[in-house]
């Protein structure tokens, strides 16, 4: 099951970024009257620590796979931007390599030769298109067809 | 205002991180009064709603837009609605209070005519449903599950499973549910249905037999999609919906595991799969790798067990690194169930030792450590020796650990053995632990055939290099103990050519390794002690007085430890008549099973002491049992205890039961085979062990060993020096120095928390009870507990010893009991001193003996204590 899916450049600014699994919310309440911290502390520091991990990784002689914490980050870059989708650590990184590929390729074809301004001016749509592919933490859809056509409808909706 | 685009742009604008700051402030702000301010503007709200997202992604602050967000999605519009629940989605997850708020417009919009929002509310509910809200909206997802439209079930399927990790006892609900989607026409439908079934059967096992039903179809539908030939619809890389494939895998693993009739079904299949499918690319791989752990999960036969592996066989052989490691990853975790059909991989493997990516080569060592057994550890021992020599420094500590394990289990023969763990110092002398070498002046203590061998390996050795830690350690010792052998017998250069060695030779060496840079303190000891035990093996006066030169030069050593023995050698020269006798051959060390060399599994970091690491839960208890005491307490046993420890010190008598401090000994009742003599050794004539200041017991031990040499110096010039040594100190004097130093923390029973009496025995006459003790002093984290005896029978009990094993994450100092023989009705009491992390829960095995009567049975009680209040440690 995917823990969180999310997408950096190069210099570690996050362009997408979702969780399935709670990352340490604190009461809200609290932390606006009794602290000047930021409420997703723990959420900037994982975001800090994923990029530290797969930045340096080589991309010719090293796997795309990571240890990271009891899970696994699988991830994968394509030009500046690093995919990573962090999974359990029985699962099979191999298939998720190929999902995170899936995910890029409905993209592609949702954009037109995707790039990384597309995903900051439309960080939305790409929040939707996440989550067309991917629902709980599973995969949902395999054909890139039913996920286009199900966005286009969306958007004519709207 | 501005539009979003403008803000995004803005802030992409913003040269520096302090302008971007700035940007980004001033906008949420703006967000925050202008939410305040317009109620009723839903055109607004959307817009800050997504520049919300826009700072949520930024990783801001967003809390205080988690109201409106509900607000949004609770409006009728359907971009409204859109946005709203996205930015619920990603603004909120489980643990939030608001989330209840949420329900009602879910519920609603669960029932919608416009299957698109049903879709938005299915999508919500899948990704942060909580468990209340499960409870409150499984009925409409069990409604969805079974919809009509493909597009709707699929995503109420994984709701459906998010129901039921959050609410297990939901799952019947479902069962029927799921069942009914497993024959599914459509793909997206399938997919889901199989990770829910896959959840039931994971979660539920005793659901598992209900599903073997479909194994049938299962194997059907997986033929079908690799037969079917090229469908564009799920088409990747020439392969048909691999993610539905890996997903029908995964579910036949569980169906089979287990079930001979289940794996029958579909042992045709996997073997067709794991035939056909294409391995060029990584999809191919990934179902072929799923497919592997199908295999190995299952009890498939033998044929395709091996099959399977071969699989990852050529998996380590191509050049993809993903695929690599996965491999290697998945070897390592069968290599225990199919040890030959992985050995057959074995070249593949060392290959991977030299790989480019170092995660790659970390798991190729570990897995050929595992590989090794008797019939290859010659040809193994002899790759990782290569390895060994330009292995990452990293590694280098755990593969000299477990190379000498490896060597230690299945050395064909000494020679052999001695040889290798030759070979470990002289490539990696700087990172053996001294565990090793102990273990090795053990062995070769033990091996008298082999000793002078030994001795000239290591002499032309030393003789070439002197920078190896743990090759100038062992060769010092070895060289001071076996040094006459060396002179009778001389050196070699090759095989054939012996070399006469010179004493002066020999007292070059050590003076070279002296004043050598790389000597380090621990080396310096060693040497000392090799130098005072060659001035007997020696003949030549001029070579002895040269000794007694060097030893004099230390005399003024800045270290304490150093200069003491020093001035303790040098006034040894004094004893001609004892000399002598205290510095005669050391007698084979007694090696002891558990004493063994433990490998520990990724041990990078800190490799010394790793042999006091046990591996179960019993050799905790053996091991850790601080039962040094057996004999120390005992009033008559000290003296002549403190004699014995004199004796072996220095290398004469005959070897008798060690008493030896608690870190030590382990709790053999009568301390008969004490043996850990190698440590001993070390630490005697080794000097300090490298991490002394980490465990207080090895330094208390190793100070009331300092303590004794140097009663032993004072007294021997005192009492004018009786014929023979050992001289035996008085008990008065080293009693008091070896409790003492053992154990520092004295125990204050007034004052501070008090707790209760905890009965933790009470049998055969005697009542155990255990109190702990914390006060302001005591450390967090540490607990001193007071266990108090008393005699309730009628016959006097003697020769109590009381024992306590921690979980090795914790550990146990123990005092010495106050009385060991008790008369009916009377009491005793023991300290012992508990430290673990802060909170953990302080669980004891104990183990008491005694004697009844005197001379009457032997009793020998363990009990597992674990009555203390869980917060005992908690500040």
């Amino acid at each position: 099951m995917l823990q969180f899916i999310l997408v950096q450049n190069r210099q570690g600014k996050t362009r997408l970024a979702k969780y399935y699994t709670p990352y340490d919310v604190r009461c809200w309440f609290l932390i606006d009257q009794f602290l000047d911290r930021g409420l997703d502390d723990e959420k900037v520091k994982l975001k800090g620590e994923v990029h530290r991990l797969v930045a340096p990784r080589d991309q010719k002689y090293q796997s795309n796979f990571v240890e990271f914490r009891n899970f696994k980050i699988v991830y994968r870059r394509y030009a500046g931007l690093f995919f990573c989708a962090c999974v359990d650590s029985n699962d099979n990184e191999l298939a998720y390599l190929e999902a995170i590929h899936f995910f890029v390729e409905v993209l592609d074809t949702f954009f037109g030769n995707v790039c990384e301004l597309d995903l900051v001016f439309n960080f939305y749509k790409v929040y939707a298109i996440l989550d067309e592919v991917f629902l709980a933490g599973e995969i949902e859809e395999t054909s890139k067809q039913v996920v286009l056509r199900r966005l286009e409808f969306l958007d004519r909706l709207e | 205002m501005s539009s979003l685009k403008s803000f995004i742009k803005s802030v992409r604008a913003a040269k520096t991180m302090a302008d971007e700051r700035a940007v980004i402030q001033k906008e949420s702000a703006a967000i925050r009064t202008s939410f305040r301010e317009d109620f009723t503007d839903t055109n607004l709200r959307r817009q800050n709603i997504a520049k919300l997202l826009y700072l949520f992604t930024l990783g801001e602050r967003t809390h205080f837009g988690q109201i409106e967000c509900l607000k949004l999605l609770a409006t009728s519009k359907f971009s409204d609605k859109r946005l709203g629940y996205l930015g619920t989605m990603l603004l909120l997850d489980e643990n939030q209070e608001v989330l209840t708020l949420v329900t009602n417009s879910l519920k609603n919009d669960l029932n919608h005519p416009n299957q698109y929002v049903v879709a938005l509310a299915l999508c919500t509910l899948g990704n942060i449903a909580s468990q209340e809200m499960a409870r409150d909206l499984f009925t409409d997802i069990e409604k969805l599950v079974v919809t009509q439209n493909p597009y709707l079930r699929k995503k109420a399927a994984l709701c459906a499973m998010r129901i039921i990790r959050k609410v297990p006892e939901l799952e019947e609900r479902f069962v029927d549910k799921a069942k009914s989607l497993l024959g599914d026409h459509h793909h997206g439908v399938l997919i889901c249905g199989m990770t829910l079934a896959y959840d039931l059967c994971v979660e539920q096992p005793n659901l598992i037999p209900q599903f073997r039903q479909f194994i049938p179809s299962l194997v059907r539908q997986l033929k079908s999609l690799t037969t079917s030939g090229y469908t564009p619809e799920h088409d990747v890389a020439g392969i048909s919906d691999p993610f539905l494939q890996v997903k029908i895998l995964r579910l036949l693993r569980v169906l089979g595991r287990g079930d001979q009739s289940a794996t029958e079904q579909m042992n045709d299949i996997l073997a067709q799969i794991a035939t056909n499918t294409d391995s060029s690319k990584n999809v191919g791989n990934a179902i072929l790798y799923e497919t592997v752990l199908t295999i190995l999960d299952i009890d498939a036969d033998s044929g395709l067990r091996v099959l399977g592996i071969n699989i990852l066989g050529r998996f380590l052989g191509t050049k993809d690194n993903n695929v690599k490691y996965v491999g290697l990853n998945t070897l390592s975790k069968v290599v225990e169930l199919e040890p030959n059909a992985v050995q057959r991989h074995r070249n593949t493997i060392l290959e991977c030792l030299h790989d480019a990516d170092i995660s790659i080569r970390r798991r190729a060592l570990d897995l050929s450590f595992d590989l090794i057994n008797e019939q290859n550890v010659r040809v193994l021992v002899r790759e990782l020796l290569v390895f060994l020599e330009t292995a990452d420094t990293e590694f280098k500590a755990n593969m000299t650990i477990q190379i000498c394990v490896a060597a230690d289990k299945y050395a064909p023969n000494k020679r052999w053995h001695i040889d290798t763990v030759l070979r470990v110092l002289k490539l990696a002398g700087n990172y053996v632990s001294e565990q090793i070498i102990s273990q090795f002046i053990a062995l070769v203590s033990n091996t008298p055939n082999m000793q002078l061998y030994t001795v000239q390996k290591l002499y032309s050795l030393l003789r070439s290099d002197i920078t190896q830690e743990g090759l100038t350690l062992a060769g010092a010792w070895i060289i001071g103990e076996y040094g006459d052998e060396l002179l009778k017998a001389g050196t070699f250069e090759d095989e054939e050519t012996t070399l006469e060695v010179k004493e002066s030779d020999i007292v070059q060496i050590f003076e070279g390794l002296l004043y050598s840079t790389y000597a380090t303190q621990t080396v310096h000891e060693y040497v000392l002690d090799a130098l005072v035990k060659l001035s007997i093996r020696m003949s030549d006066p001029s070579q002895i007085e040269r000794i007694r030169r060097l030893i004099m030069s230390q005399t003024t050593a800045l270290d304490v430890e150093i200069q003491q023995r020093a001035v303790e050698y040098a006034e040894l020269f004094g004893f001609d008549d004892i000399r002598r006798g205290v510095l005669e051959k050391m007698p084979a060390a007694v090696i002891r099973e558990d004493r063994k060399l433990q490998p520990e599994k990724k041990a990078i970091k800190s490799v010394t002491r790793v042999a006091s690491q046990p591996k179960s839960e019993t050799d905790i208890l053996l091991d850790l049992m601080s039962g040094g005491f057996d004999d120390m307490p005992q009033s008559s046993a000290v003296a002549s205890a403190n004699g014995d420890l004199l004796s072996m010190a220095l290398g004469g008598g005959n070897f008798p039961p060690l008493p030896t401090s608690p870190s030590l000994t382990n709790g053999k009742a009568n301390g008969q085979t004490t043996g850990n003599t190698s440590d001993l050794l070390a630490d005697v004539f080794g000097g300090s062990p490298s991490t002394a200041s980490a465990q207080p017991q090895a330094n208390g031990q190793q100070q009331s060993i300092n303590d004794i040499l140097g009663l032993f110096s004072t007294q021997a010039s005192s009492t004018s020096a009786s014929a023979s040594a050992p001289v035996s100190p008085p008990m008065q004097i080293s009693s008091p120095t070896l409790t003492q130093t053992l154990n520092p923390p004295v125990v204050n029973p007034a004052g501070g928390q008090t707790y209760p009496s905890y009965p933790a025995y009470a049998q055969n006459g005697l009542t155990l009870t255990l109190q702990p003790i914390r006060d302001g002093t005591t450390p967090a984290g540490v607990v001193n507990i007071l266990a108090s005896f008393t005699n309730t029978g009628s016959i006097p009990l003697n020769h109590i010893t009381f024992q306590v094993a921690v979980p090795k994450t914790q550990h146990v100092e123990l005092r010495p009991i106050s009385k060991a023989d008790l008369a009916p009705g009377e009491s005793a009491s023991q300290a012992v001193r508990v430290s673990a992390s802060v909170g953990a829960q302080v669980r004891l095995r104990l183990r008491v003996s005694f004697g009844k009567g005197g001379g009457g049975e032997e009793i020998v009680e363990q009990v597992l204590f674990n009555q203390f209040p869980a917060d005992l440690l908690a500040s």
